[in-house]
Order: structure tokens, then sequence, then C-alpha cells
């Protein structure tokens, strides 16, 4: 009997503790500001981080006054990792809790799944998650990196710096990693790669048997030629992958990895000693030195109580997004959609590496691509970096779909998807 | 034998002189290394070869320590100090004479930079100034350096220590390092021809890539021989090829076996179809970091047996909440299949979220053990420790339950129960507890799988989540309520997999082996070996 009471305890302690956050009250002299990140299922492991980071800025900008002489509220929802629930959630932050905008989502999938609801109730949301691009969306702000901002600098960096001459495009097997490597593809191509010195490979979510992939690159960086993986791996199969790469002794002196999904979050799980080398590219790093990232690690890990937190770049991009939303919402006065929504074009915010981004007239904005080499510590060291800002381009130049569209949110054009060739807004994509 | 001694001698005079001017060196090294400190990560190549230049053995633990990033530099003055971790601070190590310069806060100093075109410049310019050392592992490093970065300017080096050579190991590596530089050297065609041929008799992927990079500049005279070369590389290397996939297909079988063996107790001998079977295994991972954390902080030189320990106390602790499990939900469920499912799906929702409330969504780290580290190479196989292990453990664990099943009185009330529960009970057998026991074991087991899986997967909330459709169609294919055909069942799939995957791929590979098992299972529903007589129908 003792047991089924424990049980049933621990039964209504779960419970509580996944609603305890959507206890959002109403007050009228608040704005609101909807989270939208997975706090349970697989995304959990990183969208949860996101989830704290929101709240630290919000508390940290009700502690400077607040905005237009209002105090911010967060409501929070959890989507569950599960991409229906996800559209649910937004549809109840917009239309039952009222927020003025939202922050979220970090998979794809989940984007393209709130994306009509964002359209059909004019709500706002930012995303700051790293993407494939090819899209661009008058109700959307996207804070992460482009693969121009990412994935091409990495690859010019390592056929200049380390003169790679052949290619392993290693991915989890979705829609992230399949555009990002058909762009990576077309661009190593017209840079004079010739098809047989890249090899693609795609595995499934959580894989975790790396033996043979491992061992085929082995094999295929043994033509005498400087080969380098690129790597799209996402998420939990990242644990496993570089743990076999330790163990079957692949050393970044000789097979180095270039990640664009592997943060300082990731890491976090891992001994990191034999991986010192392997690659990641970024538009920051927790080890940027600055005093403004200075200042934001130390808020960071006052807020969460706990002295081991790191930040990661998503975090980076919810900093900028909150800030160029503040901005945008005191310039137009009011919460408005449609006021702020003009607004936000041109608004400029400090970034945490030191210089300014801009969110264009895209909705993407500028930022600096930092490339990092992993340190025994968990940390990255930044080797190289763009001279300046670069611009997220949202079609990519390198894909014959798209190399003629162009995105401009501002009066008179008002297009997400302007086709140059023709003079008509509308062509691929949304 | 001239040439050698020629090489010797000035090798002595080299010596003899560095001794010589060592007073005014040790100024000039020190002005060397704290260039490293100002120098842009382009220039540090040339910087590097200047230290390896003087040739002098104290430039070795300046170049290592660089190599593992632990060169700073003072922000004062700009010297550069060796630095060890002292609480928060950083202590300071004078690079040239070896003593302690005092500390300084982390703060003040900056560490030389460094990426992976210095590490290389590092490896090969340690490669060259410790291919002398007294201590064999040392020259065995330098050699292995020399022969992934071959270098035409090192050959004589080579040839000068292959002839002082005693150490067996360390001779192989170093007679292969001089076939490859002498590829890629200014040497005749007969030297080469010779180094061709002792590069074809190996099957290192180190030859393979020399070769073929050698075949595009080589002259037409040697074209022939580098070709029949590459292909009886190639050749060796197919057949160990397949040996290799054998061995995958065995450590994956493990993996499986590991994470399915439970549930052929719970699903197979019970007939419970447990969805929590996963979380059992997450749950045994979790005890594995707490035991880590618990060696770490309180008693580090205990850390390659916290595997061990962690062992006995994962089988205990999941043991115990499969046993409150089974008292508190399944108990009341029997017989109504649909129910348990639901009930044991709601349960490991509740103990992932629960697991992840306490310890946070984020991956957490188990180390692995120095035995579980790193690989050997066996002929042409790469066997890594950890999967090595995994194997064995996989095999004990196999050995010792059935050992219990069918050895010992608890495994004998357990057939009972599970062949005629009434009969069983008729004859004094409490079969509540033994469903109870049963059922705790099979839990205790997977928590046990999970101390062996933490060494290879991430141990996180979701850990469980991607073994529980394996484990399911491991026993179902196995056929249930036999623990030979679970075995069977286990390394039949994962090599089954392994030899899908280099030509079908990962994704596509996991797909046909799904479409295989439901042929298989339409052909022989019972599943391979199955249960024959009376009690299958009970």
């Amino acid at each position: 009997m003792n047991i089924k009471a424990s049980v049933t305890g621990a039964f209504l302690a779960a419970v509580l503790s996944t609603t305890a956050f959507n206890g959002a009250f109403a007050a009228d002299d608040t704005i609101k500001v909807g989270i939208l990140h997975s706090l349970s299922g697989t995304m959990a492991i990183s969208e949860t981080t996101l989830k704290d980071a929101m709240l630290m800025l919000i508390d940290e900008q009700n502690k400077k006054g607040g905005l237009l002489g209002k105090k911010l509220e967060a409501v929070v929802v959890d989507p569950a990792s599960d991409w229906p629930l996800f559209a649910e959630k937004a549809r109840e932050l917009v239309s039952v809790d009222k927020v003025s905008a939202v922050f979220g989502c970090w998979t794809s999938v989940s984007r393209k799944s709130v994306l009509p609801v964002f359209e059909e109730l004019n709500s706002i949301l930012f995303y700051p998650v790293q993407y494939e691009g090819e899209e661009s969306q008058r109700n959307v702000f996207y804070t992460g990196a482009a693969p121009n901002q990412q994935a091409i600098p990495a690859v010019d960096y390592l056929m200049e710096n380390e003169s790679v001459e052949r290619w392993v495009l290693a991915g989890t097997d979705y829609v992230y990693p399949r555009t990002t490597n058909k762009i990576l593809e077309a661009y190593l191509i017209s840079k004079g790669v010739k098809p047989e010195d890249i090899m693609i490979n795609y595995t499934p979510f959580g894989h975790s048997d790396w033996q043979t992939i491992v061992s085929d690159i082995k094999k295929f960086g043994s033509a005498g030629k400087k080969t380098a993986v690129v790597s799209t791996i996402n998420g939990d199969a990242n644990v496993p992958f570089y743990k076999e790469l330790a163990n079957q002794g692949v050393k970044a002196e000789d097979i180095p990895v270039v990640a664009f999904s592997v943060g300082e979050e990731e890491l976090a799980g891992l001994d990191t000693t034999p991986l010192v080398g392997h690659l990641a590219a970024w538009n920051y790093f927790q080890s940027v030195d600055t005093p403004a990232n200075a200042e934001f690690i130390k808020t960071w890990k006052a807020y969460t109580k706990n002295d081991k937190r790191v930040t990661n770049d998503p975090m980076e991009a919810h900093y900028i997004g909150f800030n160029m939303w503040l901005k945008a919402v005191e310039k137009a006065g009011t919460t408005d959609t449609d006021a702020v929504l003009d607004a936000m074009i041109g608004v400029s915010v400090p970034n945490l590496s030191g210089g300014y981004s801009t969110m264009m007239p895209n909705h993407h904005i500028t930022k600096p691509v930092l490339i990092g080499e992993i340190q025994g510590d968990g940390q990255f060291e930044t080797v190289w970096e763009t001279p300046g800002l670069v611009v997220g381009d949202e079609w990519s130049d390198y894909l014959p779909d798209s190399k003629d569209l162009i995105s401009d949110w501002r009066a008179p054009m008002s297009c997400g998807n302007f086709n140059v060739a023709t003079g008509k807004c509308g062509g691929k994509g949304s | 034998m001239y040439r050698i001694l020629q090489t010797l001698f000035v090798a002595l005079c080299l010596l003899v002189s560095a001794h010589v001017v060592g007073a005014r060196a040790a100024d000039d090294l020190g002005a060397l290394v704290d260039k490293l400190g100002a120098a842009k990560l382009a220039d540090m190549d040339e910087h590097i070869s200047d230290l390896a230049k003087t040739g002098d053995a104290k430039v070795i633990p300046v170049l290592q320590a660089l190599g593992e990033g632990e060169l700073y530099q003072r922000k004062s003055d700009g010297k550069v100090f060796l630095v060890k971790a002292q609480g928060a601070d950083l202590l300071l190590v004078d690079p040239v004479t070896g003593t302690e310069a005092g500390e300084a806060p982390k703060s003040a100093m900056q560490k030389v930079k460094v990426n992976n075109a210095v590490r290389r410049a590092v490896r090969s310019a340690l490669g060259g100034l410790t291919l002398f050392s007294d201590d064999a592992g040392a020259r065995l490093k330098a050699a292995q350096s020399m022969l992934q970065m071959p270098n035409a300017d090192a050959l004589e080096a080579i040839e000068t220590a292959l002839a002082t050579e005693k150490d067996a190991a360390v001779r192989t590596v170093l007679d292969e390092a001089r076939a490859v530089t002498l590829l890629v050297s200014e040497r005749g065609d007969d030297e080469k021809r010779q180094a061709i041929a002792l590069l074809a008799e190996g099957h290192g992927r180190t030859g393979l890539a020399v070769l073929t990079s050698a075949l595009a500049t080589a002259d037409a005279s040697l074209k022939p021989d580098i070709e029949a070369a590459i292909a009886r590389i190639e050749q060796t290397q197919a057949l160990w090829n397949a040996g290799q996939n054998v061995w995958y297909g065995l450590s994956l079988g493990s993996v499986l076996l590991l994470a399915a063996i439970g549930l052929a107790i719970t699903f197979g001998v019970m007939g419970i179809i447990n969805m929590a079977h996963g979380e059992m295994v997450m749950l045994g991972a979790y005890t594995t970091f707490l035991v880590q954390e618990v060696v770490r902080n309180s008693y580090p030189e205990l850390f390659d047996w916290s595997l061990a320990i962690a062992l006995p106390l994962a089988f205990l602790a999941t043991g115990a909440v499969g046993l409150a499990i089974e008292r508190g939900v399944i108990r009341f469920l029997y017989g109504r299949p649909l129910e348990t499912l639901l009930a044991t799906w709601g349960i490991s929702l509740i103990l992932q979220q629960s697991v992840r409330s306490i310890f946070g969504p984020t991956n957490r780290e188990v180390g692995n053990p120095s035995w579980m580290s790193g690989a050997f190479d066996l002929g042409g196989l790469t066997i890594t420790w950890n999967r090595l292990w995994i194997i064995v453990f996989a095999l004990a664990v196999f050995a010792a339950l059935l050992f219990l099943l069918k050895k010992t009185s608890m495994g004998l009330r357990m057939r009972a129960v599970t062949q005629n529960r009434r009969m069983a009970s008729s004859m004094g057998i409490r079969t509540s507890w033994v469903d109870a026991l049963t059922f705790a074991l099979g839990s205790g087991i997977a928590g046990m799988a999970g101390v062996a899986l933490s060494q290879i997967d991430n141990v996180s909330p979701n850990l469980g989540q991607g073994y529980i459709i394996d484990s399911f169609m491991v026993v179902v294919f196995g056929g249930v309520g036999n623990l030979w055909g679970t075995l069977v069942g286990a390394f039949s799939l994962g090599i089954l997999n392994k030899f899908l995957e280099p030509y079908a791929g990962a994704v596509l590979g996991k797909i046909l082996v799904l479409v295989l098992i439901i042929l298989f299972i339409q052909k022989k529903p019972r599943g391979l070996f199955a249960l024959k007589g009376r009690a299958v129908e009970a």
C-alpha cells in the first residue's frame, strides 16, 4: 500500500512539474511575451536552456523598468517536441494569452508547423537557431545563421587554411542537413572539387552505432588527399559519434571534423580531451572575450545558480532578437504587430561578440562568423573569424531554384520571394 | 656503413657543440620561445621549426606544452611561460630553465593560440627531436608521426635511427616510415621500388595514401609497380573489411543483446509488454553517472573501478524501481496486455520527466575508464577497447542469467510459475512474489545494461527510447520465452545490419532489417526458437 501511495505521489509530482510553468495569470498592465520551447521529449535537451535564457532576459529587462512603462510577463508553454502540438500551443499563446511576440522553436519542422498560425493570427515569431534558409516570412524574424553565415565560411576556412581537397558531408536524415548539404555540394563543385571527392552520408535521428561510418571516413581519408568531415549531425547522435572518433583515433590534425550543430551545451556531456582541434562554426562562442559577453555569462550563471552552466549560440540569438524587439517596440510606441514589423527593419543592437547586429529587410540579421576549435575543457577557441559582419542570405545563390529570388519586407515590395529574373513576387517556396 | 658512421659523427659533433655554447643558447632559446607568444597563427610554423633546429632537448617540453595548449604569454611583458592550473590561478614555469616563476591570476595571462596546423607542425618537430630519445615509447610515437607526415628532409635521420634501433615494434614502424619517406624523396628508382614492395606487404592505410599520391607524380618506369602495390593492398583490405564488418556486427549485436536480455525476462518469460524497459536502462546509466560523480569528488584514485562499483548499485536501484512498478501497477493488470502497454508507457514518460526535472535535460558526462579507451590493431582490424569489453560483458550477463534460470531454485520457481501458474501455486509457491521478483530481475538486468551503454551513448533522459524498439525486435525475432533465441537473434540482427550498412546506408539498412523481420515473422510467427508444447497455448 505504501509503495502504491509513493508511486501516485511521484506521478503527481511529475505532472505538477510539467504544468507548473503554465500558470500564467492575466494582468492588464503587463506586456506578455510567449516562450515556445520544448521542455519535455527529445528536443528538451536543447530547448530548455533557451526557455531559461528568455526568462532571464525578461527578468533583467523588468529590473530595468520593463517596456513602455509596463512590466514584461513571460508565458511559457511546453510543446513537448511534438510538431503538431507546436502549432496548437502557438495558437494558444497568440489567441488565448494574447502575447505580443513569441520566442521559440528549434527544429525546422517545428518552425514550418507554426508558420501558418503566425500568418493567420498576424503575430511575431523570433526563431533563434541556425537553419537551412530557403524561407522568408513576413511574421518571422530569423536571428540564427543562414547557410552563408555558417556553412560556407566554414568550408572556405578548411579549403584555405587546411587545404582540404576531399569532403565527407555527414548529417542526420532530415530537412536541415539535406538542404545544407545540397548547398555545400553545389558550392564545392563550383570551387572545382570533383564529385568523386565528395562523400555524402545520412544517418537516422539518435543513431548510436558509428563504427562503420567512422571507419568509412578513415578509408575515404586515405586516398592521399587532405580530408575533412562537415557534420550536420544533430542532437543526441553527436556524443556517440565523437566517442567513436576518439576511440578509433581520428585526430583533428589528420581528419578535422567541422560541426554546425555542436556547441558548448552538446559538449557538456563529453570528455573533450581526445577531441581537441575538431572544429565548429558559429556566430558566438562562450569563450569570446568581450565585456558584454563576460557580463552576459555572469548574469546567466547567477540566474541559474549554477557555476557550470554554459552559454551557446542560440542563446545569443535570443539575446539579440529580444533586444531588437524591445527597441522596435520603443520606436513604434506600441506592441501592435504591424507597427512593430515595420519598426524592426533597420534596428541595430549590440551582439555579444563586440559588434552590432542589424535586422535586414529580409528578416535575417547581420552577424560575424567564427570558427572555433574544441578545447580540453569543453569550450571553443576562436581560430578564425570573418573580417566584418555577414548578411544572412535567405535564398541560396548556389541552388538553381533559389538563385534568382530575393526577399524584402519593406513597402512597396513587401515580398518574401521576389524573382529578379521575372520581376514578379512569388516563385519557389512560401 | 660508411654513410651511417658519417651521419653519426655529424650528430655527435652537433651534440658537443650544443653543450659548448649552452650558456648563450639558453638566452637565445628564451628569445625564440618568447617569439611564439607574439606570433600570428600563420607564422607559427616558422618559429616552431626555428626552435626544432636548435636540436636542444629543452625544446621538447616547450613544444609539448604548446601542442597541449599549456603555453601562456604574460600580458605585461610578453614573456612566455609553461603553466599549470593552481586553484583559480596559474602556476608559471620558466620554459627554458624549468624553474618555477611564481603564480599569476588568469586575467594577467593570455594563452598562446594554437590550431590544427600548429599542432601538426609541433608533432613533426617533436618527431625529429624525440627519434633518438631513451624512452622506447617516445621513439615509437616519433616514428608514427614520421610515418603519418612523410617529409623528405627527415630521411637521413630515420636511417640513422634505424641503424641503432633495437626495439622490434619501433623498428617495424621506422621501416615503414623510411619507405614512405623514401617515396617522397629524390632517391633513385631502385630504392623506391624496394620501398613500394615493402609498403605492398603491409595493409596500412597510410601506405595506401602515400602510394596513391605518389602515383600522380611518379616516373613512368615506377608507375606499374605502384599500381600493382595499390591493387595488392586493396585486395588484402577487402578481406579485412569483411572481418571488420563481422566484428562491428558482433559489437552491435552485443549492445542489442544487453538491451534486450532484461526484456527477454519481462516480456519473454512473463508476457508483460513493458514499455518502460528502456527507462530502466536509462536509470542504470544515471546510476553510473552518480557513482562517477562521487568517485570524482571524493576518491579520484578509484575512477578506473567506477564501473565495477556502479554495476551492483545499478542492479539494485533499477531492480527496486522494477519491484515498485510491478507491485504498484502491473500486478493489477495481468492478463490485460493493452492496459499493461498503456500503463507502462505512462510510467516511462513519468520516469523520463522525473529524471529530466532532477538531473536537467542536458547530457551528463560519464567518463571512460582508461581500460575502456582507445583501440588496438589486430591485423587489419581496428578493435576499440570499449566495444570489446561490452561484448565480454554481454556474454557474461547472458551466462549468469542462464545459470540463474536453469540451476537455482529461484529459477526453477520462475519457470514453474510461467509454465503453469495454478499448479505451481498448488505446490506452495507464492506466485505473486515470484512475479514481482522476476520483474525486478528483468529490470535490474536492464539497469546493468545501462552501465555498459553509458560508455558508448549519451546519458540523457532520452537514452532508453532509442533501445526499446530494437529490444522488442530482438526478442520477437529470437522467439518469445527463449534466452538462446535472444542471443542468436541479437547477434544475427547486428551482423545483418552491419553488412547492409556499407551498401544501403544507415537509414535504408535499418528499414531493410525491419522489412526482413516482418517477412520472417510471417513465415515463422513464433520467431527463431519457438517454444513447443502445451505451455505455449496457455
